[in-house]
């Protein structure tokens, strides 16, 4: 796996490679020296109390908090340089929110159109296309017209998700994507993430649904304090953590 | 009774005044449309300011909006219009009007915008770069378009302001509705012409008071 064409392609680089990344806001060290890599068609899950950084850590990776110290490189670019396209790399490198934000006054269709237009410059006809079926990969065909409002909070989150999918990112970032949901609307979107694994996605997730992360993660993560503490398979993680506060914090959401 | 119907509403007069008052209300019309379309891009302007990098910048806004919204603009046209002449720079009274009216709207219009673009949820913004949109493209296509529908009931209610204010374009001598009926007034020696006029603003603006209060209900709900 390692010799031969693929590794001269750089198949075997991580996508997302953070190193010594610190982070503060003001006084408050949030994230205080984090070492991370995700490697091509990796689904690593990130977990960890509340507090503990999960979400600056994700954001840092794309930049919407700019990271104090250290370096992170997205599929070989380093974004933390002044000479970096960030807006070019941004597109690479979808992020899915908690609470969805949908931009209200767009229909579900021109949600996901509005940066293929802006950013990639495609007509509106390829933007509509290619924004038709990024709608229908996530299961929403007949809800192209339909408003923000008008959508549960699955759906919601599917055209969020079908937003960034559009893009063509190298890598997805999620940040709760279940955790405003109803508990029969998380199935919906669980079920979108696990085709976009399928489809060979590299995927970030911050989360804490269990089951979800044991059929479909590769690797999870535990943060405290602003730190990786422990990693593993899920299987390591999720019954026999080594690290106390690991342990602790798994019984805890495992009740 | 008689002699308050004579004084006030002398059909006759009115009927005379009628040609010199819908005159007068044609150039109120163009005042409008020159002052409401120049306030709403001013305040736009002062706006976008009031959200610069450059504390600079901000600073300055901060303080023409106070300035400006302190000011009566009456104070301001007079001072236009009779001031400038003496540093070399006459204006019409059009100009002067114009001018007075962007410099009082920008900052009341600006400062309706800021409020709503305020409304808008930082998540809005975040989404928008994290695909890659610009922080212009961000403004234009999300915060804006979002920021103004949270603000329309201001917005209306301050363009009543505007259409009203514009009588105090009367004092430089320009003929719009309320000089046009003044003048009838002084001719005739009575007060029907403004009594025609107040009708006017009345007919012309009850509408959008009511479509207001309306609105402000819809949005309250
Ligand atoms: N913009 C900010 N300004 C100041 N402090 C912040 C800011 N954003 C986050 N923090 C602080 O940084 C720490 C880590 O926050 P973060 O949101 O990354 O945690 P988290 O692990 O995602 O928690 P949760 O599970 O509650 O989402 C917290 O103490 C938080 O209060
Ligand atoms: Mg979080």
């Amino acid at each position: 796996m390692t010799s031969g064409p693929l590794a001269a392609n750089g198949a075997e680089r991580p996508i997302l490679q953070v190193r010594g990344l610190v982070k503060r806001f003001g006084a408050l060290e949030v994230l205080k020296g984090i070492d991370f890599a995700v490697a091509p068609q990796e689904l690593v899950f990130v977990i960890g109390p509340s507090g503990s950084g999960k979400s600056t850590l994700l954001r840092c990776c794309n930049r919407l908090e700019e990271p104090d110290e250290g370096s992170i490189m997205v599929d070989g670019v380093e974004l933390t340089d002044p000479r970096c396209d960030i807006n070019a790399m941004r597109r690479r490198i979808g992020m899915v929110f908690q609470s969805f934000n949908l931009y209200p006054h767009l229909s579900a269709l021109r949600n996901v159109t509005l940066a293929l237009r802006k950013v990639l410059r495609k007509s509106r006809r390829e933007a509509d296309e290619i924004g038709r079926a990024a709608l229908a990969r996530v299961g929403l065909s007949d809800k192209v017209a339909a408003y923000p409002a008008e959508l549960s909070g699955g759906q919601q989150q599917r055209v969020a998700i079908a937003r960034a999918l559009s893009l063509e990112p190298k890598i997805m970032l999620f940040d709760e994507p279940t955790s405003a949901l109803d508990p029969e609307l998380v199935g919906s979107v669980l079920a979108t993430m696990r085709d976009m694994r399928e489809s060979g996605l590299t995927m970030v997730v911050v989360s804490h649904e269990m089951r979800f992360a044991r059929d479909a993660a590769d690797r999870v993560v535990f943060m405290d304090g602003g730190r990786i503490v422990e990693e593993g398979t899920p299987e390591k993680i999720f019954t026999a953590p080594e690290n106390p506060r690991a342990r602790a914090f798994v019984a805890e959401i495992a009740r | 009774m008689e002699a308050l119907a004579h004084q006030f509403f002398n059909l006759d007069i009115m009927r005379q005044a009628w040609p010199i008052i819908l005159q007068g209300f044609g150039m109120t019309l163009l005042l409008c449309l020159a002052v409401i379309p120049l306030g709403l891009a001013g305040g736009l302007l002062v706006a976008t300011a009031s959200l610069s990098k450059s504390r600079a910048l901000r600073w300055t806004v901060k303080g023409f909006n106070d300035v400006f919204r302190a000011l009566p603009p009456l104070v301001v046209l007079i001072l236009l219009y009779s001031g400038l002449p003496f540093a070399g720079i006459r204006l019409s009274p059009f100009a002067a009007v114009c001018l007075a009216f962007l410099l009082n709207n920008s900052s009341f219009y600006g400062e309706i915008y800021r409020a709503g673009i305020e409304s808008v949820g930082r998540g809005q913004w975040e989404a928008a770069r994290s695909t890659g949109l610009s922080a212009p493209h961000t403004f234009a296509y999300v915060i804006l378009p979002q920021a103004v529908r949270n603000v329309i009931p201001d917005l209306v209610s301050n363009t009543v302001e505007v259409v009203k204010l514009t009588s105090i374009a009367s004092v430089v001598s320009f003929t719009e509705l309320l000089y046009a009926a003044d003048m009838a007034r002084s001719v005739t020696f009575n007060t029907s012409p403004i009594v025609l006029a107040a009708l006017i603003y009345l007919v012309i603006l009850w509408p959008v008071v009511r479509l207001m209060s309306r609105l402000e209900h819809r949005v309250a709900a």
